[in-house]
């Protein structure tokens, strides 16, 4: 299993997330990323385009790398490891 | 008369109530969500806001109890396969063939949804929205689910059926510098109008494209730009790749619509068969972004100038509304209640309504002013709101 942590801001259209551990099944980001949107309907519309990508200012990590295969999401997050969603911070 | 104002705004959606003691508005709701479009469906009462999250892509929001809750709408999505030409330099002689012809091309997601208009009364669940990157979503459901106009979207003057595979002819679709939030170009949607003696005469505006008309329910579409100049290109009468900043239409009159376009304020009393410029740049009423049409009398409209091209605010430290009441023959400016001295405001290309008698405006400054005689006094309803993109009244 992979656990799944986020941005805090996403919290606030997925408030049922908050304050729980997210693990499902490990495996490539994108079933990674299914995963939760099953727990979350919807969430998948927030972290990737109409074409499944990944949005322009999130990114992923898994463990300490970022992925790299931001278009299908084809990275392998490993069975006991972390997916981290984290958001590019701007201002104003 | 209308006892509602919606604003959008980079913070929130602000709604003001009309009360005995006057206009006041309520707590922003989205709170801290761009919100570059509000409006109400004057079918059912339902509201609608389009939500411009910065990182999590555009959404929709609506709210069926008069804005005390709302609940966000499933996201309109280009379907798989959908794709629009990012790069290309027209030539005189396409070939797709050709090394220089070739299109460089990107997959379609929504970046903004720029603009929702509603269908006939006799079309109760008809919604459209228009986004960039220029795409046209039809609901029929009101608004649970959506589906791209794939006519308009595979325009032969976008490169044709890019779903079928490469490009068969030019593209003339420029982009805007509206989506400047998030780094891209491309064009969009921000005017649609539906004609109500028959829902299935629409028309869309376009940046930078120009007007564009269906009179089959969105089957065929036609360009309608005749008589619209692009000053800046040395042929200014070009066919396509016009910059219309917003285009409007007198519902009492249809066949009178109204632009305020990058190059002058443009009318049309024939449904947009030919527009003639009728701007008076010694008056200062040429450029701006917003346009308000009058419900009835096709020949009345109101602008909010601004000085191009490189300032892009008020002229002379001064804001002023121009009203003209005979098709654009004549103007006049209405400064009282507006303030003289030290304004710099712009006025978005939704920042404009008109209902009745009433007038109101916002501008990127923060600033709301509303008028209660057709445009020729102005009281302001507030200084310190966040970035004005759209007014419209409820």
């Amino acid at each position: 299993m992979t656990t799944v942590k986020m941005t805090h801001h996403l919290y606030r259209y997925f408030p049922h997330l908050e304050n729980q551990t997210v693990t499902v099944p490990s495996g490539p980001v994108a079933s990674v990323l299914r995963a939760v949107n099953d727990i979350a309907p919807g969430f998948t519309d927030y972290v990737l385009d109409d074409q499944g990508a990944l949005r322009r200012h999130v990114n992923l990590a898994i463990n300490n790398t970022l992925v790299v295969d931001r278009k299908t999401l084809s990275d392998h997050a490993p069975d006991g490891g972390t997916v981290y969603i984290f958001q590019a911070l701007s201002g104003g | 008369m209308s006892n509602m104002i919606l604003l959008g705004t980079r913070k929130g959606t602000v709604i003001f109530d009309r009360r005995d003691a006057g206009w006041r508005p309520r707590p922003i709701q989205h709170s801290g969500i761009p919100v570059c479009y509000a409006t109400r469906d004057p079918r059912n009462g339902t509201l609608w806001a389009s939500l411009d999250h910065g990182h999590w892509g555009p959404k929709l929001s609506r709210s069926r109890d008069g804005g005390d809750t709302w609940n966000e709408v499933t996201s309109l999505k280009y379907p798989e396969g959908a794709r629009h030409i990012q790069q290309y330099l027209p030539t005189p002689d396409f070939d797709p063939e050709a090394p220089a012809g070739q299109p460089h091309y990107a997959d379609a997601s929504v970046y903004k949804i720029w603009n929702i208009a509603f269908g006939a009364d006799n079309q109760p669940g008809r919604l459209y929205a228009g986004t960039i990157p220029g795409g046209l979503f039809v609901s029929d459901d009101g608004g649970d689910s959506w589906e791209l106009n794939r006519p308009l979207w595979n325009h032969e003057t976008r490169g044709g059926d890019l779903f079928a595979g490469e490009a068969t002819s030019e593209t003339f679709w420029g982009g805007t510098p509206a989506s400047i939030d998030y780094g891209v170009f491309e064009p969009g949607i921000h005017s649609i109008v539906v004609d109500p003696r028959d829902p299935n005469h629409v028309y869309v505006a376009v940046s930078s494209a120009g007007v564009i008309e269906t009179t089959d329910g969105g089957q065929t579409w036609t360009g309608s730009s005749h008589g619209m100049l692009m000053d800046y290109l040395p042929n200014p009468a070009v066919e396509w790749g016009h910059d219309p900043h917003f285009v409007t239409q007198c519902p009492g009159q249809p066949d009178h619509l109204w632009q305020q376009n990058h190059c002058g304020v443009f009318y049309s009393d024939d449904g947009a068969r030919n527009w003639r410029k009728v701007s008076k740049p010694d008056l200062g009423i040429h450029f701006g972004f917003p346009i308000a049409a009058d419900a009835q009398d096709g020949k009345t409209a109101w602008v909010v100038p601004a000085r191009a091209d490189s300032e892009r605010m008020a002229l002379d430290g001064g804001l002023f509304v121009a009203r003209t009441t005979d098709g654009g023959h004549s103007w006049e400016s209405f400064r009282d209640g507006l303030p003289q001295e030290n304004a710099y405001d712009i006025v978005l290309r939704h920042g404009l309504d008109a209902s009745g008698d009433c007038l109101c405006f916002g501008s990127t400054t923060g600033n709301v002013y509303l008028s209660e005689d057709r445009g020729e006094t102005w009281q302001c309803l507030g200084n310190n709101l966040p970035p004005i993109y759209s007014v419209r009244f409820g």
